[in-house]
This record gives structure tokens, C-alpha cells and sequence, in this order.
């Protein structure tokens, strides 16, 4: 390391890898992970955006989780909260709409 | 890329390390195999998060929930509802009467406090460089050895108004200076880590918790005075701050952070770490000198009153916690950080709270806050509700204040003047 550009490259892939202690997050993804919605799958939902994001190499993007979010019969239900714009909640979600959602 | 989704920092001070804490980290790895979600949970060893009372304590991100206590039959309970299900432990978190108070952010035990040198102690992994320099690490170095003369170092720290932690709070830019001006082919710094009063862990925790800090900041001094090799004068009842300093210093070597030509400004430093047999006046600057330079930790007499010498050579004696303000006095300005504290006395000071009182740990507060505040506030009071009688102020060279005191400022010249 000889230059402070060099630093600030180390910097940026190490907060990267400190991002879920409050780094740089432009879209936070909550996965509803309550008896219903792992009965239906969230589990499986909340890896695959965790699998899209790493492929896609999204930095900014974090996924997290919350208990039960009352709407059973649209299990498994994920919120998409974007800084600035209202909350998106999307209902009967699987892997696959995960992928379409991603892209 | 990982597919993290979960930061578990445990705590790993001393105090937390005694009360089970490292068990409780092998639990969570066995545990988080038989959910086979290994894979999505960063387990982190931190430096001391503070209240050492509440210990083993830890904080889970990304909601920085903090849950006290923690015990090896607690973690399946963890993992299975916090981590798998998202459902936090309530029981484990901190009660303001009948209310959990889930996020760290909230305990009250940190209202009031304002972390400067422990802004990283428990919240990074003490033996990660990178995570060191995620927060900032070593910027401050780069820019200061690229873009600034010794000189303005020397200005910029008096503008700051930064006087030594360890006590006597003398300025620090006079000490600088003075080596400064003294012509030498080569000159020393050292760093005070002789902490011996009693019930006292500021130091410790900061060289375990932050060792980087200590080091970068030890190099921005050396850089200002000229000198090219330091010493970390640590007591050996302190073997885990000596390991993680030693680390740091091969870690920062490997990467050129260390060693010759610096940031490619020509400015080399190696330091060294030397053990002390814990002898209290070892603390004294000339009898600390003595020890390192392997005779008997004896005081004697400067020839100037404010300069030191190892081996015939002018030296400086900083203090750890002074040394621990120094990178971030760069990063964010002299300005920010003598808008913090009294007029005479400016930034924060770090304490360790100890005896009947109910929050006992390590705590930083801006300077000139009142012993009422310290203790009643941040300290959350007497165990028990019982009356407060006296506080024991800074060591054995310090004093003990009554009630009367309370309302006295924690700052330089306030509890001098209070002592009787």
C-alpha cells in the first residue's frame, strides 16, 4: 500500500464487507419469516434474493427479517423499502419470482 | 461476495471473557450447523462494548439488537427464533420497567455517552485490519504524511486543545513540540500502557478492543516530532492487549502501513511492544524510560522539566487514551473535537465505573459532564436503590468525594479543585 488511493480501494471492499453494521444501503428487503410464511417457503425466498444479490454483486441491497406479518393466506410476503419511495410489499412470493423481481 | 445476512458481535473484553463469552461463541457455531445456516451468520469477537455488568453481552445486526446475560443454554433459542424465525429474544434484552429496549442505540446506558477513542472498541473485530480500516483506519495517517509538515501536526493538535489522558493533563502539543525542536539523529515514542490503579481498564480495553487506533495514532505523533521507533510499554497482566498490539503491528507491516517509506512520503517507523512486571510507578514517564531501557524502574530527575529522554535520545511519553484520540482529531477536525468539553478541557474522557453501582463498565463521556450525571445517569445509580456516600476519583493519586461533590464536573480542573 503506498498511496491513499490504494487505501481507499482496501476501504471500500472491507465496509462492503460491513455492510449489515449500517454501510451504504439503498434497498432493504424483509423477508416475513413467521411460522406461516416458513411454512410456505420464506425461507427458501430469503436465499435465493441472498444467492441473486451475491450473483449480481448488489452492495447496496440487504436482507433482513421480521416475525409474522399477518397476511397468511399471501405467504411467503416480502417488503421492498427503497430509500425515498413508499414500502412495496409483495405477496405469494417464490424463487423464481425472486429471480424476475431482481432483474 | 457473501451471503451474509446476519453480524453476531461478541463481546470478547475481559470482563465478558470471564463470564463465558468465548463458550458461548463454540455454541453458536454449533448451533447455527445444525440449522445449516452457517453460511449466513458473521460471528464477530469485539473488543469491550461497555457495560460489564450486563456481560456476556453481544449485539446482533442488521437491527443492532443487544441482548445481556447471554448464557450457552440461551443461543438455541437464539438461532431458532432470532435468526431463523425473526423473532428477537425478548426475555434477553435489557427492561426499562416493564419495557424491552431492543436496540443497542436505546439502553440508556449509552445516552449519554460519546465514544471518540472507543468509537470502534465492540463494535469492530480487534484483530481484523480491514475492518479498522472499513471505519476510516489509517486515513488519517495517509493524509497527514502526504499533505501536512510536522509542524502543522504539532498546531493542529494544540488547536484541538487534546491534554494527556493519563492524569495530569498536560498539553500534548508541548510535549510534541519540545522533542520537536530538540535536534537529534533519533528520537523515541512511547506509548504509556502501565495502567495499574486499581479497578481501572480504560487502557486494556482499548489496546485489546482498537489496537490499530493505537497504533496509527502513535504514528502521527512520531511523525510530528520526528521520531522513528516506538514502544509500547505494556504491563504483563495485560497479555491479551500485548498479543493483539504485536499482531497489529505484523499486520501493518505486511501491508506497508509500517516500516520504511510510508505512503510513499519517505517517513519510516518501526515500533515494538516491551512488557512490564507491573510495578505501579513504572506509570512515571522517567522510571517507565528506565524499565524499557532494561535497568530499574526508578523516577529520577529530568534535566529539563518537561523533556525526556531514552538512552540520552529526547522522547515522548503519551498516554494510551491520548494516543486513541489522535487519528480521529485528523478525520474530523480540531474544531469538532475541542466543540466538545469545557473551555480548558476539550473532547471526552473514558472512564471505568466500578463498586455499588448498578451499570458497571467502561464508559466515554464529554468532559465537564457532572459526577451526577457519571454515576446516576450513565451509571444507572446504587445497586439497590442504596444512598450514594463517596466516589474514589483517578487512583491512588486521586481523591474521594462526597455528596456534596456530586455536582461537580468530570473534567481537569473541576475535580482538581474539588479534591480537599
Amino acid at each position: 500500500m503506498k498511496t491513499l488511493a490504494d487505501l481507499k480501494k482496501i476501504r471500500e471492499k472491507a465496509q462492503e464487507d460491513m455492510k449489515l453494521r449500517g454501510g451504504n444501503v439503498r434497498i432493504k428487503i424483509v423477508v416475513g419469516m413467521g411460522t406461516s410464511g416458513i411454512a410456505m417457503g420464506a425461507r427458501e425466498v430469503m436465499k435465493t434474493f441472498l444467492e441473486e444479490i451475491a450473483a449480481r454483486n448488489l452492495t447496496d441491497v440487504l436482507v433482513t427479517q421480521t416475525g409474522e406479518k399477518g397476511l397468511s393466506s399471501m405467504e411467503p410476503v416480502v417488503d421492498l423499502i427503497e430509500e425515498g419511495k413508499p414500502k412495496v410489499t409483495y405477496g405469494n412470493m417464490n424463487p423464481d419470482k425472486v429471480k424476475k423481481s431482481g432483474g | 461476495m457473501s451471503l451474509k445476512r446476519i453480524d453476531l458481535l461478541i463481546c470478547c473484553g475481559s470482563g465478558c471473557v470471564s463470564a463465558g463469552s468465548l463458550k458461548i461463541k463454540e455454541r453458536f457455531h454449533e448451533v447455527l450447523a445444525e440449522h445449516n445456516i452457517t453460511s449466513e451468520v458473521n460471528i464477530i469477537e469485539t473488543g469491550c462494548m461497555g457495560p460489564c455488568d450486563y456481560g456476556p453481552v453481544m449485539v446482533i445486526y442488521p437491527e443492532g439488537i443487544f441482548y445481556k446475560k447471554v448464557t450457552v443454554d440461551d443461543v438455541a433459542e437464539i438461532v431458532s427464533e432470532h435468526f431463523v424465525k425473526g423473532r428477537p429474544v425478548s426475555r434477553l434484552m435489557l427492561h426499562d420497567e416493564e419495557k424491552a429496549i431492543a436496540a443497542q442505540k436505546d439502553v440508556p446506558f449509552y445516552q449519554k455517552q460519546v465514544k471518540v477513542a472507543l468509537e470502534n472498541c465492540g463494535y469492530i473485530d480487534p484483530e481484523s485490519l480491514d475492518e479498522y480500516i472499513a471505519t476510516g483506519g489509517y486515513e488519517a495517517l495517509g493524509t497527514v504524511l502526504t499533505e501536512m509538515k510536522p509542524q502543522d501536526v504539532i498546531d493542529l493538535i494544540k488547536e484541538s486543545g487534546l491534554r494527556g489522558r493519563g492524569g495530569g493533563g498536560f498539553p500534548t502539543h508541548i510535549k510534541w513540540q519540545m522533542v520537536h525542536d530538540n535536534k537529534a539523529d533519533e528520537k523515541y515514542i512511547i506509548c504509556n500502557g502501565d495502567e495499574g490503579d486499581p479497578g481501572a481498564f480504560m487502557d486494556r480495553s482499548l489496546l485489546e478492543g482498537d489496537p490499530h487506533r493505537i497504533l496509527e495514532g502513535m504514528m502521527i505523533a512520531a511523525y510530528a516530532m520526528g521520531a522513528t521507533n516506538g514502544f509500547f510499554y505494556i504491563r504483563a497482566e495485560y497479555p491479551l492487549a500485548i498479543k493483539r498490539i504485536k499482531m497489529a503491528i505484523e499486520q501493518a507491516k505486511e501491508v506497508g502501513l509500517m516500516g520504511k517509506d510510508i505512503f510513499g512520503s519517505g517517513f519510516c517507523f518501526d515500533a515494538e511492544v516491551r512488557t512490564g512486571a507491573g510495578a505501579f510507578v513504572c506509570g512515571e514517564e522517567m522510571a517507565l524510560i528506565h524499565s524499557i531501557e532494561g535497568m530499574r524502574g526508578n523516577p529520577t530527575p529530568k534535566l529539563h522539566i518537561l523533556l525526556c529522554r531514552s538512552w540520552g535520545k529526547p522522547t515522548v511519553v503519551n498516554n494510551v487514551e491520548t494516543i486513541g484520540n489522535i487519528p480521529t482529531i485528523f478525520r474530523k477536525g480540531a474544531e469538532w473535537f475541542s466543540s466538545m468539553g469545557t473551555e480548558k478541557s476539550k473532547g471526552t474522557k473514558v472512564f471505568a465505573l466500578t463498586g455499588d453501582i448498578k451499570n458497571t463498565g467502561l464508559v466515554e463521556v464529554p468532559m465537564g459532564i457532572t459526577l451526577r450525571e457519571l454515576i446516576f445517569d450513565v451509571g444507572g445509580g446504587m445497586i439497590g436503590n442504596h444512598k450514594f456516600k463517596a466516589v474514589q476519583l483517578g487512583g491512588p493519586s486521586g481523591g474521594c468525594l462526597t455528596v456534596d461533590h456530586l455536582d461537580t464536573g468530570v473534567d481537569y480542573e473541576s475535580s482538581k479543585n474539588a479534591v480537599p
